[in-house]
């Protein structure tokens, strides 16, 4: 008898080691599969996105005529400011190709270059207006047209009419190129420059000073009143009591709202209610406060519970009251667990755009905001917001913020990580 | 002074009384001979309690004062109106105290209407008034706070019991919070919901089957006659929905498993943290993969096949909402899978089940309350994610569950109606707080079961 059930183990023996192998190879391909697209999610951005770090430039020599600029050296700054230096441009323009007559032709040489070229020309001769009559040789960006195909996104062997780039276009483009007079440098205008309708104009600095208003209120608010409030949980209130047990049903309920009703809410109170400045960085951070309050309740408890009890009771048994005992010596131990949980709050605040359409921070912001109630944009808004636009130099510039995004989103969490690992402390 | 500055001056103020508080005790106490003094707290404890009397009524005031002011002043200025111009409907109203806010921001000259200007300027008079009266009253507060404080500096003044039980006031406050947001979101979306039933039957809402929320501005426009059936929105937004948690829990279970039964520490210790780093990017960046990337490539698949896919399909969005879900998944299972004893493992071992076996027939039934908590959670999450679906999905209400076509869900709807300068009171707009309703109905439900499942699945086994 016994040996006929070793026998049935022994024959069911491999079909069972195949089916545990097969469990096995699930589990790693599942495993596999998740982090594949990790890789594939950041690969198509970054060769997307850095691109976009670099920016056409072509080199334009310009006579600075006091008759094309209708102004002399001898005129006010006011004057300086309004001269003609369009003109300039376009004499300038016309020199690269000389012989071109064809209205739309002329019309296309104009708009190589980006309609921003005269603002640097302006910005020359006010700080220097004795380069009046004068040469110059200027780097001047390119439009953004000509910065795709010099980045090969352009396909010369498309049908012309299927292409941005004509081919009139692409013979000025190769004796430019023959000239060295059109190059790739570092983009600048991306850090230094608000939202524009043209891509090559467009830059993320409103956007990323929106976004660091916006956070550091949040910080401000958000810190004090989620430690505060995990002291009261953890340390000070009742057990059993009506009160305390709803404070805490609520937090863990408000952790699990999806963050658009936490728009619906600031909408409603907010601005409705209580008519504070719409798309301002302070009622974008009152929403990502209560946004990120239970996370931050929730890890402050859990640093809080694990220090232990007997510290509280030395600091009782030398004679502190209950609230020093707290404040002088289980907080501070607490600190780093506290911070950390912090960190993890402000990383998810950071990326977080849903509830900020809700309260209108999804404006077209180009210039820098001053202050708490100026209307502002933040960083990932201002992702969504490129993201829906058409030109393909948008696209590059979306995925250049998202690394931007990412990079801090990846500071603050590696951050998180080295407090927890330096200053863990096992009991 | 701007709210800043008197906040600052404020600020100063109270830090000045905290030393001359602590002063002043040390010199009304006396000392005892053994260099001890017969103060009842630390001198530090006197100088916060004129810290606190300085600042916390001067604080309360200016935050009220801000608050008010500018409702009080409208008020105000609507009542020098003339008469025609008063008595209007409610959005009017709101439209010419809108108006004059910007007269006053832009520059009062550029008012064309006489009785404009004059209100305008009225306003802009009770502003400053306002704004002179708010410094004085603040710092007058604020001094006074302090001579209080000072008058209770005596060696009997139980000091430190008096401050801790404002900072306890303080902490109960802060956890209070909490109750208030809860609090706020059910009444914002509450009030408007039931404006919005009071223009559309709840039935036709919860039953309808065309949504198409286009309402006519004037009388005479020919457009959308505004029909506000929800129920394509819900069945998009399951579709969804159920595509991502079909993505998101075999491989965020499997995941998990393999991570706690079967990988080496090693391993785990690298893993682990780059699947949660799949949590940690924002969804703005997966609703740009999936519109971008993922949605061309699948209906470039669908070609190739013959099939005829929308370039907003339910699936792009599906799947790339499934990925944003795994690490959620295969982190909270994980927590159910260790959390299940040892010696149940050991016992199948100990019958001659491979570790498969084990897995299948013990740990996963015994920590299955846990998983379906888990479950529960990432659909609670699926169902309100909004930036993927706002990218990646389409805007028209299909009443299909067909992935390969475009849906919409309420999210989508819910952002597509509030941004923009809409009037607050068109059935459009309090249509989203509806669906907010509704979405923020659902979600606690699902929350309240999971963290109900998975606290009574805990207390089984400790």
């Amino acid at each position: 008898m016994s040996t006929t059930i070793t026998e049935k183990v022994r024959a069911g023996l491999s079909k069972r080691y195949a089916r545990e192998k097969r469990f096995r190879a699930y589990g790693l391909i599942s495993i596999s599969l998740s982090l594949m697209f990790l890789v594939l999610l950041m690969f198509n951005i970054f060769s997307k996105g850095l691109p976009a770090f670099t920016s056409t430039y072509i080199k334009l020599d310009v006579t600075l005529d006091a008759q094309t600029l209708g102004v002399t050296p001898a005129s006010t700054p006011e004057q300086l400011r309004v001269a003609n230096y369009s003109g300039v441009i376009q004499a300038g323009v016309q020199n690269l190709v000389p012989g071109v007559e064809d209205r739309k032709q002329k019309k296309a040489l104009k708009s190589l270059v980006s309609g921003d070229a005269q603002y640097d020309l302006q910005r020359m001769v006010v700080a220097d207006p004795k380069l009046i009559g004068s040469n110059q040789t200027v780097w001047v960006l390119a439009d953004d047209d000509i910065d795709m195909f010099q980045k090969g996104y352009v396909d010369r062997n498309a049908p012309e009419a299927d292409r941005r780039i004509k081919d009139f276009q692409l013979v000025w483009l190769d004796k430019l190129e023959a000239e060295n007079r059109i190059e790739r440098k570092f983009n600048t205008t991306f850090f230094t420059r608000g939202d524009s309708r043209e891509p090559e104009q467009a830059g993320i600095l409103s956007a990323l000073m929106g976004s660091v208003y916006t956070m550091s209120l949040t910080l401000l608010f958000a810190f004090p009143l989620g430690v505060m409030a995990a002291i009261y949980l953890e340390e000070f209130a009742p057990k059993n009591n009506f009160f305390v047990d709803f404070i805490e049903v609520n937090i863990n309920n408000l952790a699990a709202v999806p963050s658009i009703i936490f728009g619906l809410l600031g909408l409603a109170i907010f601005i409705q209610v209580f008519g504070m400045p719409r798309s301002s960085p302070l009622i974008g951070s009152f929403v990502l406060t209560l946004m990120i309050l239970p996370t931050i309740i929730i890890a402050s408890r859990a640093a809080l519970k694990s220090v232990p009890p007997s510290i509280r009771e030395a600091a009782l048994g030398v004679g502190a009251s209950k609230t020093q005992s707290v404040f002088h010596h289980v907080v501070p131990l607490a600190m780093p667990g506290i911070l950390t949980g912090t960190i993890i709050g402000m990383a998810h605040a950071v990326g977080e755009s849903a509830p900020l359409l809700m309260i209108g921070m999804v404006a077209f912001i180009v210039d820098v905001p001053h202050g708490i109630t100026d209307p502002a944009t933040i960083l990932p808004v201002q992702i969504y917001l490129w993201a829906d636009s058409p030109e393909r130099a948008f696209t590059e510039r979306t995925s250049a913020a998202i690394i931007i995004l990412l990079a801090f989103m990846i500071t603050m969490n590696l951050l998180a990580i080295v407090l927890r690992k330096q200053f863990e402390r096992r009991w | 002074m701007s709210t800043l500055g008197i906040l600052l001056t404020l600020l100063a103020l109270t830090a000045f009384s905290y030393f001359i508080g602590r002063k002043r005790s040390l010199a009304v106490a006396t000392r005892s001979k053994r260099g001890g003094n017969n103060l009842h707290s630390l001198p530090g404890y006197y100088g916060y309690l004129v810290a606190v009397w300085c600042g916390i009524p001067a604080l309360v005031i200016l935050l009220l004062w801000s608050g008010l002011s500018d409702s009080i002043i409208t008020q105000m200025t609507l009542a020098h109106l003339p008469a025609e111009l008063q008595n209007q409907s409610g959005d009017q109203v709101s439209l010419i105290s809108n108006q004059i806010r910007n007269l006053v921001a832009n520059g009062i000259e550029t008012a064309n209407d006489p009785a404009m200007k004059v209100a305008a300027e009225e306003y802009s008079r009770l502003q400053t008034i306002s704004s002179m009266a708010k410094t004085v009253m603040v710092l007058v507060v604020a001094i006074a706070g302090f001579a209080v404080g000072m008058r209770f500096i005596k060696p009997s003044t139980r000091a430190r019991n008096q401050v801790e039980r404002v900072i306890q006031y303080t902490m109960i406050l802060c956890a209070a919070i909490a109750i208030l947001t809860t609090v706020g979101i059910v009444m914002s979306v509450l009030f408007e919901s039931v404006r919005f039933f009071g223009e559309v039957p709840a039935t036709d809402f919860l039953f309808g089957t065309h949504w198409s929320p286009q309402t006519a501005i004037r009388a005479d426009q020919v457009g959308g006659s505004g029909s506000f059936g929800a129920i394509p929105l819900f069945v998009g937004t399951l579709l969804i929905s159920a595509i991502a948690l079909l993505i998101a829990v075999p491989l965020g279970l499997m995941s998990a498993i393999y991570l706690s039964e079967y990988a080496s520490p090693f391993m785990r210790a690298y893993i682990k943290p780059a699947l949660e780093i799949l949590a940690g990017i924002p969804t703005v960046v997966y609703g740009f993969f999936a519109a971008l990337t993922v949605a061309p490539f699948i209906r470039d698949m669908g070609a190739a096949i013959g099939l005829n896919v929308a370039s907003e399909s339910a699936l792009a969005a599906g799947v790339v909402m499934g990925v944003m879900i795994i690490p959620f998944m295969s982190s909270l299972s994980d927590d159910v899978i260790n959390a299940v004893p040892q010696a149940m493992r050991d016992g199948s071992y100990g019958m001659g089940a491979t570790k498969s076996e084990t897995i299948k027939q013990v740990v996963l039934p015994a920590a299955l309350p846990g998983i379906v908590g888990a479950f529960l959670l990432a659909a609670s999450r699926a169902i309100g994610e909004t930036m993927i679906v706002v990218m990646a999905a389409g805007l028209s209400a299909n009443l299909t569950v067909n992935p390969l076509e475009a849906v919409t869900t309420v999210t989508v709807q819910i952002v597509t109606l509030l941004t923009g300068d809409q009037e607050f009171d068109s059935a459009k707009t309090l249509a989203a707080f509806a669906l907010g309703l509704a979405l923020f109905v659902v979600t606690l439900i699902l929350n309240i079961l999971a963290l109900h499942i998975v606290r009574k699945y805990r207390e089984q086994y400790e």
